[in-house]
């Protein structure tokens, strides 16, 4: 006991010391990332999103044509005309198009690479949005407790008694449909799990010594909570927020299969996927690239969300 | 138990009410009227006015939600504007195919994602656990609808000519339908009695309508046209249940009293079978149970996908002609279904895992 207490005096008293030479101590985060580096599925995630990030930075240089761009009238052109490559022996008379063309006869390859754009921007907004508000509800919950936590979560639980896409098709038939308002309905139907997590993260932290001691210090309530609670309860929000990534790319695209996502002529692929199902059977091509770009991206996030989860979890420490 | 079985059942009312409230004022913020939506751009005000009257939509907003609330609790649903018939009419016609096709998925998710995580567990680091993993992680990365296309142009274009050659929509091929089972056993089922709709529902589920009438030709074009979108339904969740088990297997299998008993000289098989599987199944059950709800939401687009009549697709058509009752009946009844999923996996945990009780 005494030896303990011992220890963890001069334990803060080597704390002290290097933090004089340290300009911040050794982040939680800092050995994290080096844990993340560690592991090769967290790798390929990685690479995998920055594959598609480079795509969709250079979009304009990587498109072969315009995106937008109805091709029909030109020689060699048709209708949904299948992927035609010259080095692979499609004959030489014909434009080459690397993916093919769709109904409208544009270019599906530059329409693919236009599409990276319009999913990345569907991730990163929706999960950054639900993060925000999920979190300050859930802090707000899980810190001040009592009615506060009562309101905020029988409205979680409500929200949470829908299956996700359907309250989310219910939203979008409100608002209208639309790329804007899908991303806003993917959000507002997953604010409910940051929150929840945030809580709980919270509920446990709140608790301990380093919180008391600022209480004791005079510091107020909302500092508190944003400069010491908050900060220690990210790291299950940072898992959840990259594999939730993974799910708002799928169910963006999924309202765009339903028809009330991105609206055509938008190369949202989801969207683009839906316009071309009927000719499944004839131009099996359009349904392929779309949903194949859809998977390589949600792959992506699930895989350095898992990666992440690992270099996070304090268990494996190593 | 018991106690906790209440305060648990009392807790799922407050969720049920919130839900029915938010789909009645989510139904009616949904923009453009009923009316347009029915009669067309061109309805006159008198015709306008009349067709509310009719359909009891010129009542204020409050004195409707009594009337839907008053008719729930009598499980009246009321009447789609659209196609003038019971909203509990179209349910006992569509639910069955939903239930079906979820229940389907939910049994090729649990028995083939449950044995691939012992597994990967088992060869844990080994080319056999990272293969399985990455099939995994592929699982959960597919899009529902787009995974449900490519095996129909597989099965039903590519092996067209094949033994393997599946349909790709539809519930049962043109033309058949099943004679319901209580036909079949020769009772006549009074239309008039209250059991009449229950009759209807049972047998609307072909599949356990033909197997327990022997209508064995027809129990065949049913499977063969549910393979197909089960299939799709059950990538997800499949994944993911074999995700849990492999990480929640391993965990346990590093617990203390696993290596005692392997240190008495249990070999691997048993020490898996007997000691860790059991523990290792509880956030298994947790996990199932919410993708059992999941599923419901995914099969909205599998429906899509298969032409399937099923709950969701009604649900996205009513949407979009502004059928209020049949959108507030099915949203509400779909809810409450995934509420009471939720509960029974609860319920389930509670019996697995004691410490839950105590609380």
């Amino acid at each position: 006991m005494i030896n303990s207490a011992r220890q963890r005096v001069l334990d803060l008293e080597k704390l002290a010391e290097e933090s004089q030479f340290l300009e911040k101590p050794t982040s939680v985060w800092r050995s994290a990332l080096r844990r993340l580096l560690r592991r090769k599925i967290a790798i390929a995630g990685l690479i995998i999103i920055g594959f598609w990030v480079l795509v969709a930075l250079f979009a304009p240089l990587i498109a072969t044509h315009d995106p937008n761009r109805g091709l029909l009238g030109q020689p060699g052109i048709t209708r949904r005309d299948p992927p035609c490559i010259h080095a692979f022996g499609c004959s030489v008379e014909k434009p080459q198009h690397i993916l093919g063309l769709d109904g409208n006869a544009r270019d599906e390859f530059s329409r693919i690479v236009y599409g990276t754009r319009i999913s990345l921007t569907i991730g990163l907004t929706t999960v950054t949005v639900a993060v925000l508000v999920g979190a300050l509800l859930g802090a707000m919950a899980g810190y001040w407790g009592g009615w506060i936590d009562n309101a905020i979560m029988r409205v979680a639980d409500v929200v949470l008694g829908f299956p996700a896409l359907l309250l989310a098709i219910a939203i979008v038939a409100v608002l209208g449909p639309g790329l804007r308002n899908a991303l806003l309905a993917i959000a507002i139907v997953t604010i409910p799990q940051y929150a929840r997590v945030m809580r709980a993260s919270v509920l446990q932290i709140k608790e301990l010594d380093f919180v008391a001691a600022s209480r004791a210090l005079g510091a107020s309530s909302w500092r508190i909570l944003f400069s010491r609670v908050v900060p220690n309860a990210l790291t299950p929000l940072v898992v959840l927020g990259t594999l939730g990534i993974a799910s708002a790319i799928l169910e963006a695209a999924g309202l765009g299969f339903l028809g009330v996502g991105a609206q055509p002529p938008s190369p949202e692929w989801g969207t683009m996927l839906s316009e071309e199902r009927n000719q499944l059977f004839s131009a099996p091509h359009l349904v392929f690239f779309p949903g194949l770009a859809i998977m390589l991206v949600v792959l992506g996030f699930n895989l350095l969300g898992d990666g992440l989860r690992d270099a996070l979890d304090p268990r494996l420490n190593d | 138990m018991v106690s906790f079985l209440v305060r648990r059942l009392l807790y799922t009312i407050p969720v049920l009410l919130g839900i029915v409230l938010v789909v009645f004022l989510l139904v009616r913020s949904i923009p453009g009227d009923p009316c347009t939506a029915m009669l067309g751009e061109r309805a006159t005000p008198a015709a306008c006015e009349a067709f509310n009257a009719a359909n009891g939509l010129n009542e204020p907003i409050p004195v409707q939600l009594g009337i839907f609330l008053g008719n729930l609790v009598q499980f009246d649903l009321g009447e789609s504007i659209r196609f003038s018939r019971p909203v509990s009419q179209m349910l006992i016609e569509r639910m069955p195919m939903t239930i079906e096709l979820s229940f389907a998925a939910f049994l090729i998710a649990l028995l083939v994602g449950v044995p691939l995580g012992i597994l990967a567990a088992m060869r844990h680091n080994t080319k056999t656990d990272v293969a399985t993993m990455a099939v995994a992680n592929v699982g959960v990365s597919m899009p529902v609808f787009w995974l449900g296309l490519m095996l129909a142009y597989l099965f039903a274009l590519l092996l067209k000519d094949t033994p393997f050659s599946l349909p790709p929509s539809g519930r049962l091929a043109a033309g058949i339908s099943p004679i319901p089972f209580y036909e079949v056993w020769g009772r006549n089922v009074d239309p008039a009695s209250a059991w009449a709709p229950v009759y209807e529902f049972l047998s609307n589920f072909y599949i356990f309508n033909c197997l327990i009438s022997g209508q064995w030709s027809i129990l065949l074009d049913a499977v063969r046209h549910l393979i197909l979108p089960a299939l799709a339904l059950a990538t997800i969740p499949l994944s993911i249940i074999a995700r849990i088990t492999r990480s929640s297997l391993l965990e346990v299998l590093g617990s203390d009293y696993v290596r005692t008993a392997r240190s008495k000289g249990a070999s691997e098989r048993r020490e898996v079978s007997r000691h860790a599987l059991r523990n290792a199944l509880l956030p298994v059950v947790t996990i199932g149970g919410l993708q059992m709800g999941g599923l419901l939401g995914g099969a909205v687009l599998t429906e899509s996908v298969f032409s399937l009549a099923g709950v969701g697709r009604a649900l996205v058509e009513a949407i979009f002609s502004r059928d209020y009752p049949v959108i507030q009946g099915f949203t509400v009844v779909i809810a409450a279904g995934y509420v009471l999923v939720n509960l029974a996996v609860d319920l389930s945990y509670a019996y697995l895992d004691p410490r839950i009780r105590l609380e």
